[in-house]
């Protein structure tokens, strides 16, 4: 409810409240958008011009057809995407593979972390790699459902139930670290 | 409904994923409402993506609320302050026009210019022509004079021969008694050179004794080679002699040009 009312006010150009969705959401939004440009101060550019786009077309969001933060995520998505496939971009990440987020937890493994936060990272490690690829599709990437059974060359009707399960072990791991 | 079922169908997770048809997520907007479970439900769905893409960023987001403001009251301001940029056919014509108009207004100041001169000269000619019509009526006027009084009754006609120096020389005299003037008709004569002129005497025979009754004055420049002199004596003869410039108390006779005898 409290969410709700934040919302509302949001929508009605009230800074206070924008603020307080910043807060909750902009390194969540940071992080999807991150799995796709695989640069973070990019990203954090990104995340801005996000926020920026959310604010000004603030009217646009219908609570009725969805959750706000699947609204401001695919606000991230188009714009991360669209970053990808500008020019700049590409001549910056030559030869550049977006690759699913797996490699992006094992690439930061090695780095220094507060200790707290490596044993979550350590178990959403161990999705499995089906998982992490749905997910990633799906979620961070706006795939459609018979987007993800054509790239994963599996039936459309087993995307919901695999996503489901996928999900639900991601809830388990993170469970078990809170 | 049957809420465990609907839950373990999957259709929430792609709620929060975004990848269902407006009306199924109309639809479970709307059951979620109905049913506290299935909203629980969602936001465990969100909290665990939430969750994910936060452990996926590999350093600490810094949040910048004060550049994020910024933005949106530039942009906002940016919204308002923006004029159409886009010229319109109006301006071109506006400055088409005023082209234009300078155009014709440095012509027309060229044509005035040119104008003014043209009269000005045009006046300048008409001041000639005055001048000239006064001059040859002044002319016609002297002429009509002189021939009035050559056909003078009380005229004495004296004509002037030439002399040794200019054998070839002539001079007419017309001189009235009355009116104590002669007026020398010099058409016959040689221009003087510079600093020289004629200079007419009036004689008296016996014994000889001369008297000058004036100068052939602007000789080159006279028009009609008439000039008129008073003359008071009771003349015998008249002579023309080429003297300096000023004349001189008595005639040099070598330089006696024409000299003629007054019939008596």
């Amino acid at each position: 409810m409290e969410l709700e009312k934040l919302i509302i006010q949001f929508q009605k150009k009230d800074e206070v409240a924008f603020e307080k969705l910043y807060t909750m959401y902009a390194e969540n939004i940071c992080g999807a958008i991150y799995t796709i440009v695989q640069d973070t101060s990019r990203a954090e550019e990104i995340v801005q011009d996000v926020f920026v786009k959310a604010w000004n077309k603030a009217e646009s969001y219908d609570a009725s057809k969805g959750r706000f933060f699947t609204w401001i995520l695919n606000i991230a998505r188009n714009a991360a995407i669209d970053e990808v496939r500008s020019k700049s971009f590409k001549e910056q990440k030559q030869n550049l593979t977006v690759d699913y987020f797996v490699g992006i937890l094992e690439a930061t493994e090695n780095e220094e972390e507060t200790p707290n936060i490596a044993p979550l990272r350590a178990s959403l490690l161990q999705l499995k790699e089906k998982c992490i690829q749905v997910i990633s599709m799906l979620y961070f990437r706006g795939y459609t459902q018979k987007e993800v059974a054509e790239e994963l060359n599996i039936p459309l009707g087993t995307i919901k139930t695999r996503n489901r399960n996928c999900i639900s072990q991601l809830r388990a791991n993170m469970s078990s670290h809170l | 409904m049957n809420v465990k079922e609907y839950i373990a169908s999957g259709i929430l997770e792609l709620y929060v994923a975004g990848t269902l048809s407006a009306a199924e997520n109309l639809e479970v907007a709307q059951n979620a409402k109905t049913h506290p479970e299935i909203l629980k439900e969602i936001e465990a769905i969100e909290a665990s993506i939430l969750t994910l893409s936060k452990e996926v960023y590999p350093s600490k987001y810094p949040h910048n609320f004060d550049t994020l403001k910024k933005r949106i009251h530039l942009d906002s301001k940016k919204v308002i302050s923006l004029p159409k940029q886009k010229k319109s056919w109006t301006s071109y014509m506006g400055w088409a026009a005023t082209i234009l108009l300078t155009a014709g207004l440095f012509w027309m100041y060229n044509q005035n210019n040119s104008l003014r001169s043209e009269i000005e000269s045009a006046r300048e000619e008409n001041i000639d022509l005055e001048q000239k019509i006064a001059n040859s009526r002044a002319s016609e006027e002297k002429t009509r004079a002189l021939l009035t009084t050559l056909r003078d009754k009380n005229i004495t006609v004296v004509p002037l021969g030439g002399q040794d120096v200019s054998p070839n020389s002539y001079a007419k005299v017309y001189w009235n008694k009355s009116e104590e003037k002669v007026f020398i008709d010099a058409q016959g004569l040689p221009k003087p050179p510079d600093g020289m002129v004629y200079q007419v005497w009036s004689l008296q025979l016996d014994p000889l004794s001369p008297t000058s009754i004036g100068l052939l004055e602007d000789f080159a420049t006279d028009g009609d080679e008439v000039f008129a002199l008073p003359n008071t004596n009771d003349s015998e003869a008249f002579g023309i002699t080429l003297e300096p410039a000023g004349g001189s108390a008595l005639p040099n006779l070598e330089q006696l040009y024409t000299l003629g005898v007054v019939a008596s």
